[in-house]
């Protein structure tokens, strides 16, 4: 069997709404949510794909993908959002690919971290920056 | 400022890679200093493929004055590299004579008095009969069109973009690509789109819901020209959401892509491809940064930022091809093709002079057909203007002031706000304004007149906001078009600062005081892309009364923005 994109985007939001818990996150401090993640494994950077829209179409809902092959699990964090986890996806040894898409909202013009967490503990790491603009006056 | 000799060594190149190739026509055409049909037609056939290049016509199925930009500022690392240069600069660049007939078409100096001299630009008739014998020459030529077709004019306008597609088709392009056309709404552009010959092409018009390629527009297209088997991907304008209403075409997302565009070069070259064009309306830094991020690509046909360049800008071994807008130019760009590689070239970005190039009658019999229903009201005269107007330009043009001058008189406003739109044509000092020039500049689907309070605080965070979707260094994050257009306010911008540092000084110009953050202002403007639009009356109304009233228009040079830091 061979799986569509269309499939695996509805496990991946499937996976979404397991792991998109309220967690109770002071208010800017995406580096303790980080943190709470890596566990203090050793962070490198790349090992990870994180693919957003340069410009938001609509800050309220803004299409990410991640990938990271041989992860075990993903998280991708808003940095500049009042809740800044946006998502973390667990992948299991049988797990044909360690990838996923969802949405997420943006606050305004922000980094969004992506890590992946490799078996051996090690951490990966890349960062996207997605303006979110007021647009208008095109072209 | 960079030197000619450093330009065409960085950018250009082309007797380095491309052996004894061709460009610089143009400055032995100024040197000659008359002009012919069978001049502007000469060319020195090359190699196995020629492609034909316009875009961002506009609508403008007739002849127009279009006055080249006077500021155009690049940022970061383009700054002072082509298109970004303008005036005296551009001549220098390209060795041209200030007063030939190249001066006039390629940039703003002098340009009424040289617009009396030269006379009008463009017209789809003519257009034609330059193509018509690029094909003579070379029967297979492949027509590719960048998009911005079906929109900016009264007729395009009354006929849902219908009087376009009719004679674009007699034209027989191979290919399209969109930006504009959206603003029709998506069901008019797949009924468009469905009954064309040709395809319209777009590697980023993605489903919005599934985040996937849409089946209703092709990513490329194959063709096999000269026994070169060609690839032609599409690029659409990657913000139309953002720059236009998105709610007129829900089910799709856009988007820059470079990888799925990379994705799209190694499908196509997987399948044989032996030249990859990539017909683009991305704009010309977008183009020229993503022939940094996508390897694969021998030529971009650039559109949207309404560059013309009379030589090729080469990125590695991309070629990048800028053609002008509104149909004052076509671009014949000859390649030699051979073990898949581009062994030489030939190009010339061909003015459309339309007292110098004959009409084609049948195309111009086709025009005049799709004229006739509204001739008496595209003719009427609604007045006169002493000062010349145009639009083009980063910031203010007088077709703007005039706007602007319009909806604070008569909507009764303290500040005006008139989208950056790059369309537009210009009339020169004693032209009559008629209805149809005044849809030249307003014609479009969300035209209604808005009037709002806004603090100054809002005022300000609008402004930062479009100001940075222009000067943000990274071509990828500026999304639109030139700046919003201000009347009733002056400002200073330092442009080199970031969002939310470049402006200061903002004034109101009734009363000279400065504009306070916490305090309410009345704003007029149009063009809203929040869902529903506007209730206002449409802008052309509006403009129309106002000129109407003035009966002949007078502008005073607009010094109330101040430009720092390019």
């Amino acid at each position: 069997m061979q799986l569509t994109r269309r499939d695996t985007l509805i496990m991946g939001a499937g996976v979404a709404a397991v792991t998109l818990l309220p967690l109770p996150s002071l208010a800017g401090a995406w580096e303790d949510a980080i943190a709470a993640f890596t566990e203090g494994g050793e962070i490198m950077d790349g090992g990870i794909e994180l693919t957003a829209p340069e410009i938001a179409e609509n800050g309220n809902t803004v299409p990410i993908s991640v990938s990271a092959p041989g992860a075990v699990a993903i998280a991708v964090f808003a940095e500049g959002n009042p809740n800044p986890d946006v998502v973390e996806f667990q992948f299991g040894p049988l797990a044909g690919a360690q990838s996923g898409s969802t949405r997420c909202r943006l606050a305004g013009t922000q980094n969004l971290h992506a890590y992946a967490k490799m078996p051996d503990g090690s951490i990966g790491h890349t960062v996207v920056s997605v303006k979110v603009t007021i647009g208008g006056c095109g072209g | 400022m960079i030197s000619r000799r450093d330009f065409l060594q960085a950018s250009v190149a082309a007797s380095a890679i491309y052996g004894a190739s061709g460009v610089g026509n143009w400055a032995r055409l100024a040197a000659q200093q008359v002009l012919t049909q069978d001049q502007l037609l000469d060319f020195k056939k090359t190699g196995n493929v020629t492609l034909i290049h316009i875009t961002d016509i506009h609508a403008q199925l007739k002849p127009v004055y279009f006055r080249e930009p006077e500021v155009n500022l690049g940022m970061g690392d383009v700054s002072g590299l082509p298109p970004h240069v303008t005036g005296q600069d551009f001549l220098d660049l390209f060795g041209l004579t200030p007063g030939s007939p190249e001066a006039y078409a390629l940039t703003y100096k002098d340009f009424s008095a040289l617009a009396k001299g030269y006379g009008k630009m463009g017209g789809l008739d003519r257009c034609a009969t330059v193509i018509n014998s690029i094909r003579a020459d070379r029967p297979d030529a492949l027509l590719l069109d960048g998009g911005d077709t079906w929109q900016g004019s009264m007729t395009a306008q009354m006929t849902a973009g219908q009087d376009m597609v009719n004679v674009m088709n007699a034209l027989k392009p191979d290919a399209m690509t969109f930006h504009w056309e959206f603003t029709l709404g998506s069901e008019r552009v797949r009924e468009i789109v469905d009954g064309l010959a040709f395809p319209g092409l777009g590697q980023n018009i993605f489903d919005k819901e599934w985040e996937e390629p849409t089946e209703d527009f092709k990513p490329y297209e194959f063709y096999e020209r000269g026994g070169v088997k060609i690839a032609v991907i599409g690029q659409a304008f990657p913000y139309m959401p953002i720059a236009n209403p998105g709610w007129m075409f829900p089910e799709y997302s856009f988007g820059i892509r470079d990888s799925h565009m990379q994705e799209m070069v190694n499908e196509v070259r997987g399948m044989g491809a032996e030249l990859v064009v990539l017909l683009s309306h991305n704009g010309f830094d977008v183009d020229r940064k993503m022939a940094t991020r996508v390897s694969g690509i021998d030529v971009i046909l650039t559109g949207h930022t309404h560059d013309a360049l009379p030589e090729p800008v080469m990125v590695g071994k991309t070629m990048l091809i800028a053609s002008g807008s509104n149909g004052k130019f076509v671009t014949r760009l000859d390649l030699d093709v051979r073990d898949g590689m581009i062994m030489g070239f030939n190009h010339k970005l061909i003015p459309i002079f339309s007292d110098v190039i004959e009409p084609d009658a049948d195309v111009a019999k086709l025009i005049d057909e799709q004229r006739a229903p509204f001739e008496d009201q595209l003719s009427e005269v609604l007045g006169t203007t002493d000062s010349e107007l145009y639009r083009r330009g980063n910031f203010n043009g007088t077709w703007d002031d005039l706007i602007c001058n319009a909806l604070i008189s008569e909507r009764d406003a303290d500040i005006a706000l008139s989208p950056g739109f790059r369309w537009g044509p210009s009339l020169l000092p004693g032209d009559d304004i008629t209805r149809e020039d005044l849809f030249n500049c307003t014609g479009m689907s969300y035209p209604n007149a808005y009037r709002s309070e806004m603090t100054g605080e809002t005022l300000k965070l609008i402004l930062e906001d479009v100001a940075d979707n222009l000067f943000n260094p990274d071509p990828y994050l500026q999304q639109g078009g030139d700046m919003v257009r201000v009347g009733g306010m002056g400002y200073h911008i330092d442009v080199s600062k970031k969002q939310g540092e470049r402006l200061t000084n903002m004034t109101l110009l009734k009363t000279g005081e400065a504009i306070e953050p916490g305090k309410t202002y009345i704003v007029a403007g149009w063009a809203s892309v929040a869902e529903g639009g506007a209730d206002g009356p449409p802008i052309w109304d509006v403009v129309e009364n106002h000129i109407k009233r003035q009966g002949t228009i007078q502008l005073e040079p607009n010094e109330s923005v101040v430009v720092t830091g390019a």
